[in-house]
C-alpha cells in the first residue's frame, strides 16, 4: 500500500510537539533509573548510608518527576486541542 | 470508645456515602455531570489502588522491610508519568471499543473470543479473592483494635460476626449502586464519586496521623530524622533483584488489576482526565507514602513490643489518647477497604456475568431466543456475582483465619494479575498476537504462579504436600515449586514472578508466531493496534435479514425502553426518516447497536445476540468469520453480480442468435416456397399441356402413346419430388425413427454401388476400394447410411465427365469415429458453389438439364446429422470429394 505523502520537515510548532512527546516518553525511563540507582550504592545500615537520606532522596526525586510530568501533561493536553492530535509518530521530522 | 458508637459512626459514614452516590446518580440522570467528571474526581477514584493494604499495611511493611514498601508506589508512578506509552492507548481503546473489563479487552482483542474472557475472569477471581479477604481482615482488625482500647462495657462481638456483617453491608452497598442500571458504557458515576470522597478521607486521615506523629510525637522534622536513623528499620537490606522486581510488579499490577482497569479505563471519559492523572495520581501516591516511615519508626519506638505494626496507624493515636484522630484514621482505613472491595466486586461481577453467566444462559436457553427481559437477567447475574465474589472473599478470610502479614497476600495477588500483562500489551502493540498465543501464555503463566507462589503460600500440607515443597514432585528437585529449574537462591516472590512471566511471555510469543489468526482476530488486532488512526470498524453486518422491530425489542430488554428508543430514533433521524422511529437495519446501524450493547453485556455476547437476530442461528466460528470478514462478503456479492451479468450476456447472445436464425429461416422459407412452386409447376405444366392435347382427340395412336408416356414420366418425377420433400421434412424435424443395429460397412457400400449402377448405366466406372479397411462393423442405421452412399455415388456417376471415370472410396478409423471419403475424378465443384451445395434445390450452374430436384445432398446432410455424424465437401482432391465422419457406435438418442 502506498503511504500517504508526508512532509519531510515540520514547521517549528509541530516540531516542538514531537520533541515534547519524545521527552514524555523518556520520562519514565529516566525515573526508573533514578529509582533503581540506589541499589548500586553501598549497602544501607552500615554507617555509610542513612535511612533518612534515602527517604529524602526518594521523595525529592518523586516530587521532581511529578512536577516534570505535570509540566509535560499541560503541554501534551494543550496540543490535543490545538492541532491534529494523533499525527502518526513515525513521520519524518 | 464504646463499640456501639464506633458502629454508629461507621453507619453514619456509610449513609453519607449513600447520599453522595444518590445525589450524583440523580445529577447523572439529568445529564449534569460537569465537574463530577472532572480530572480531579477521576484521579481521586484511581486511589483505590491504595487499599487497606496501603493504609494499614504499608506501615507494617516499613517496620519489617524498611523502604521497600515504596516500590509498590514507585511502579505505578512510572506507569503514570509514562502515560504517553501505554495508558493513553489503553484508555483510547477502552473508550472506542466500549470495553467493560480487562477480560472484555483481552477477549475483544483476540477475535471476541469467549474462551479468553473465561480464562481471564477465572484468573482475576482467583487472584482477587485473597485480596478481598485481606480487606475484610483489616477492617475486622481495626474494629478489634478500637474496641480493645475502650471501656469494655459492651463487649465487641466476635471477629467472625463482624466479618459477616461487614461482608453483608458491602454486598448491599455494591449491589445498590453497582447494579442500578445497565449503562451503555459500564460507568458508575455514583460509585466513582463516593470513592473520590473516600479517597479524600483516607488521604486526610493518613496525613493527619502523620503530622501528629512527626510534630506531636517525633519532635519536628529534625527530631524525626534523628529518630529514623536511630530506629531498627535503618538496618534494612535492599535486595537489588527484589527492589527492581517489585517496582516492575507494582507497575504491571496497576495496569492489570481488575479494579484499576475499571476506574482507569472503563470509567474514563476523555484524555484530559488521564493527562491530569498522569501527575496527580503519582502525587497522591507520594503523599500517601510520605509519613509511612515516621509512623513506623515512632510506632516501633513507642508501642509495646509484640504489637502488630500493621495497625500502628490506628493504635498509635489511640495509645496517645487522641480519640478523634483515631476515629479519623479508622474511617480512613474503613474507606480504603470498602472502596477497594466495592470496585473490585463490580469489576469481577461484570466479568463473571458477561463472560460466564450470559454466554451460558444464551447457550442453554437458545430455543427461547431473546423472549425474556434480558436487562433484569443481566442485572440479576451481576447481583448474584457480586454476592458470590464477596462470599468467596469471606470464605477465604474464614479459612485462612487471618494471616499475619498483609503485604504478602497483596503481593501474591499482584503477581497473579500481572499474568495479564503479556496478553494485554502484546494485544495493543503487536498485531501478530493471536488468540492461541494469548490463551497459552495466560494459562501457563497462571499455572506457574499458582504452583510456585499461590499454593505454597498456604503453607506446607495445606494444598501442596510438604514433601513436594521440599523435594519436588516425584523427587525431581528441579521442579520444586519454590526453586524451579534449580533457582533456589531467588527470593520466592521474585522467583515466581520471573518464571511465570517468562513462561507466559514465551508461550504467548512462540504460539502467536506459529499460529495464524482468524479474520475477526486480524480485524480486531488492526483496530486495537492502530487505534489512533481513527475508528476502524472491525464489524460490518450484512444487513437486511434483521427486522428493526426485533432489534428494538432486544435493545429495549438490554438498554431499557427509553434509552433504546432514543437510540433507534436518532439512528432513524440520521437515515432521514421523519415519521418512523425504526431505522433500516443497515450495516452501520447494526455495528453501532452492537457497540452499544457490548457496553452492557460484553462484546462476545452482544455479537452473539445480533447474530441471532440477523439470522445466523448458531454462532460458530464460521459465522463470525463470514460476518466480520467484510472483504469476503463484498467479494461474494460482486461475484454474484458478475455471475448474473454473465448470465444476462449469455441470454442476450442466445436471443440475438435465435433472432438471426429466425430471420434467416424466414428468408429461407420464402426462397423455398418460390423454389418449390417452380419445381412443381414445371412438371404440372407439361402434364397439363399434354393432357389437353390428348383430350382434343383424333390423334394418331403413336402420338397418344408418346404423350401418355411423357405425362407418366412427369407424374413420376412429381411423385419423386414430393417423396424427397417429405423425406427431408421428416429428417429436418428430427422425428426420424432410426433402427440401430450392427452392420458391416463393406456390405453397405456394396449395396450402394449396386443400387446406383442404374444411374447412367451406359458409363463404366472404375471403383477403387480397400476392402480390408472397409471391413468394419458400425452400430448405426444401415438403410439410412446406405441411402447416403447411394446419393453420393449416384451424384458421382451423374456428374463425372472424365474420359476414364473412376470413384475412389477410402475408409479410415480415428478415435472411435469412422471417416469415409467418396471422391471422383471429374472437374469437381467450383469454389463459390461449395458453400451452398448442401442447401435445398441447389444445382450447379449449367446443370439445369440434370434430372434431380437438387435435394440429394440436402437429404444426405440431414441423414448424416441424424446418424450423429457430419458430411462435408473435401476440396483439392482432383475432383468432387465428400467426407463423411460417423461415430463407430451410435447410442440411441435420449427420449
Amino acid at each position: 500500500m502506498k503511504r500517504p505523502a508526508r512532509p519531510l520537515f515540520l514547521a517549528p510548532r509541530p516540531y516542538r510537539r514531537r520533541r515534547l512527546r519524545d521527552a514524555a516518553r523518556l520520562l519514565p525511563v529516566f525515573g526508573a533509573f533514578l529509582f533503581i540507582v540506589p541499589v548500586l550504592w553501598s549497602p544501607p545500615g552500615e554507617g555509610a548510608r542513612r535511612l533518612s537520606g534515602d527517604v529524602v532522596y526518594f521523595f525529592a526525586n518523586w516530587v521532581l518527576l511529578i512536577a516534570t510530568a505535570a509540566a509535560f501533561a499541560r503541554g501534551l493536553s494543550r496540543q490535543g486541542t490545538a492541532g491534529r492530535e494523533d499525527e502518526p509518530d513515525e513521520a519524518e521530522d | 470508645m464504646p463499640f456501639n458508637l464506633l458502629v454508629l459512626s461507621c453507619l453514619a459514614y456509610v449513609i453519607f456515602l449513600f447520599g453522595v452516590a444518590f445525589w450524583v446518580e440523580g445529577r447523572a440522570r439529568l445529564g449534569r455531570l460537569r465537574w463530577l467528571r472532572s480530572p480531579m474526581v477521576y484521579t481521586l477514584s484511581l486511589s483505590i489502588y491504595c487499599t487497606a493494604w496501603t493504609f494499614y499495611g504499608a506501615v507494617g511493611y516499613a517496620a519489617r522491610s524498611g523502604l521497600e514498601f515504596v516500590t509498590i508506589y514507585l511502579g505505578p508512578t512510572l506507569v503514570f508519568i509514562g502515560w504517553w506509552w501505554v495508558l493513553r492507548k489503553l484508555v483510547r481503546i477502552g473508550r472506542q471499543h466500549r470495553v467493560t473489563s480487562i477480560a472484555d479487552l483481552i477477549s475483544s482483542r483476540f477475535g471476541k473470543s469467549n474462551l479468553l474472557g473465561v480464562i481471564v475472569t477465572v484468573m482475576a477471581v482467583v487472584a482477587a479473592t485473597p485480596y478481598i479477604a485481606l480487606q475484610l481482615q483489616s477492617v475486622v482488625l481495626s474494629f478489634q483494635a478500637f474496641a480493645a482500647s475502650g471501656p469494655t462495657a459492651t463487649p465487641p462481638p466476635g471477629t467472625e460476626l463482624t466479618a459477616i456483617w461487614l461482608t453483608g453491608g458491602l454486598a448491599l452497598f455494591t449491589i445498590l449502586f453497582g447494579t442500578r442500571n445497565l449503562d451503555a458504557k459500564e460507568q458508575h458515576h455514583g460509585i466513582v464519586t463516593a470513592i473520590a470522597v473516600e479517597a479524600v478521607v483516607k488521604l486526610v486521615a493518613l496525613l493527619a496521623v502523620g503530622a501528629f506523629v512527626v510534630w506531636g510525637l517525633g519532635g519536628g522534622l529534625s527530631g524525626i530524622v534523628a529518630r529514623i536513623d536511630a530506629s531498627p528499620i535503618a538496618r534494612w537490606d535492599m535486595h537489588p533483584g527484589r527492589w527492581a522486581g517489585l517496582i516492575f510488579l507494582a507497575g504491571a499490577a496497576v495496569l492489570c488489576l481488575p479494579r484499576m482497569f475499571q476506574v482507569m479505563v472503563v470509567e474514563n471519559s476523555d484524555d484530559g482526565q488521564l493527562a491530569r492523572a498522569s501527575w496527580a495520581f503519582p502525587a497522591y501516591l507520594m503523599l500517601m507514602s510520605l509519613f509511612i516511615v515516621p509512623i513506623a519508626v515512632i510506632g516501633l519506638e513507642r508501642m509495646p513490643a509484640g504489637s502488630n505494626p500493621d495497625m500502628f496507624v490506628l493504635t498509635l493515636p489511640l495509645a496517645e489518647g487522641q480519640g478523634a484522630l483515631a476515629m479519623l484514621a479508622f474511617l480512613g482505613g474503613f474507606s480504603s477497604a470498602t472502596s477497594m472491595v466495592i470496585v473490585e466486586a463490580i469489576a469481577l461481577a461484570t466479568m463473571v456475568s458477561n463472560h460466564i453467566v450470559m454466554p451460558l444462559w444464551l447457550r442453554l436457553r437458545r430455543a427461547e431466543g431473546l423472549g425474556q427481559d434480558l436487562r433484569g437477567l443481566v442485572l440479576n447475574a451481576r447481583r448474584v456475582s457480586i454476592g458470590l465474589v464477596l462470599a468467596m472473599g469471606y470464605g477465604y478470610y474464614h479459612l485462612s483465619g487471618g494471616s499475619s502479614a498483609l503485604a504478602a497476600i497483596g503481593l501474591i495477588a499482584f503477581a497473579g494479575v500481572a499474568q495479564f500483562l503479556p496478553a494485554m500489551l502484546g494485544g495493543i502493540f503487536w498485531r501478530g498476537a493471536t488468540r492461541a498465543g494469548a490463551a497459552a501464555g495466560l494459562v501457563l503463566g497462571f499455572v506457574t504462579w499458582a504452583y510456585a507462589l499461590f499454593l505454597p503460600s498456604f503453607g506446607p500440607d495445606a494444598f501442596l504436600p510438604a514433601r513436594l515443597l521440599a523435594d519436588g514432585p516425584w523427587g525431581i528437585a528441579w521442579l520444586r515449586p519454590e526453586a524451579l529449574f534449580g533457582t533456589a537462591q531467588m527470593d520466592p516472590l521474585i522467583h515466581a514472578l520471573f518464571w511465570s512471566l517468562l513462561l507466559n511471555a514465551s508461550a504467548f510469543f512462540l504460539i502467536s508466531v506459529l499460529t495464524f489468526p482468524g479474520p475477526v482476530e486480524r480485524l480486531q488486532g488492526a483496530a486495537f493496534v492502530n487505534v489512533f488512526d481513527g475508528p476502524v470498524g472491525p464489524e460490518r453486518w450484512g444487513g437486511g435479514a434483521a427486522e428493526p422491530e426485533d432489534l428494538l425489542a432486544m435493545a429495549q430488554r438490554i438498554l431499557g425502553d427509553e434509552a433504546a428508543q432514543t437510540l433507534f430514533e436518532e439512528a432513524a433521524g440520521r437515515q432521514g426518516k421523519k415519521s418512523s422511529i425504526l431505522p433500516d437495519p443497515t450495516p452501520a446501524f447494526l455495528a453501532a447497536l452492537e457497540a452499544r450493547l457490548s457496553g452492557s453485556v460484553g462484546a462476545a455476547t452482544a455479537h452473539a445476540m445480533i447474530s441471532k437476530l440477523v439470522g445466523r442461528e448458531t454462532v460458530t466460528v464460521e459465522d463470525l468469520m463470514s460476518v466480520a470478514h467484510e472483504t469476503a462478503q463484498i467479494l461474494e456479492y460482486s461475484a454474484q453480480l458478475e455471475a448474473q451479468r454473465e448470465e444476462l450476456a449469455r441470454t442476450a447472445t442466445a436471443l440475438r442468435e435465435a433472432n438471426d436464425k429466425l430471420t434467416q429461416l424466414s428468408v429461407q422459407k420464402d426462397a423455398f416456397l418460390s423454389q418449390i412452386s417452380h419445381e412443381l409447376r414445371t412438371p404440372m405444366t407439361s402434364i397439363r399441356a399434354f393432357s389437353e392435347i390428348l383430350s382434343e382427340g383424333d390423334l394418331p395412336p403413336e402420338m397418344v402413346a408418346r404423350n401418355g408416356r411423357i405425362i407418366q414420366d412427369e407424374a413420376k418425377r412429381l411423385t419423386r419430388l414430393l417423396d424427397d420433400l417429405l423425406d427431408l421434412s421428416v429428417l429436418e424435424s428430427g422425428r426420424v425413427q432410426l433402427s440401430l443395429g450392427l452392420a458391416n460397412l463393406r456390405e453397405m457400400i456394396d449395396r450402394a454401388i449396386q443400387a446406383s449402377e442404374q444411374v447412367k448405366p451406359e458409363k463404366t466406372f472404375v471403383i477403387w476400394r480397400d476392402l480390408a479397411s472397409e471391413n468394419l462393423f458400425l452400430r448405426t442405421d444401415a438403410d439410412r447410411l446406405t441411402q447416403v452412399f447411394i446419393n453420393l455415388i449416384s451424384n458421382a456417376r451423374k456428374y463425372c465427365e472424365a474420359e476414364a471415370p473412376e470413384i475412389r472410396i477410402t475408409v479410415r478409423m480415428r478415435a472411435g469415429r469412422v471417416r469415409i471419403d467418396i471422391a471422383d475424378n471429374g472437374k469437381g465443384i467450383p469454389r463459390e458453389a461449395q458453400a451452398v451445395i448442401f442447401e435445398k434445390f441447389t444445382r450447379l450452374p449449367g446443370e439445369m438439364r440434370a434430372k434431380g430436384a437438387g435435394l440429394g445432398l440436402a437429404i444426405c446432410r440431414e441423414l448424416v446429422a441424424n446418424l450423429g455424424g457430419t458430411i462435408a465437401y473435401l476440396p483439392g482432391q482432383g475432383g468432387a470429394a465428400f467426407r463423411i465422419i460417423l461415430p463407430l457406435r451410435l447410442e440411441a438418442r435420449a427420449a
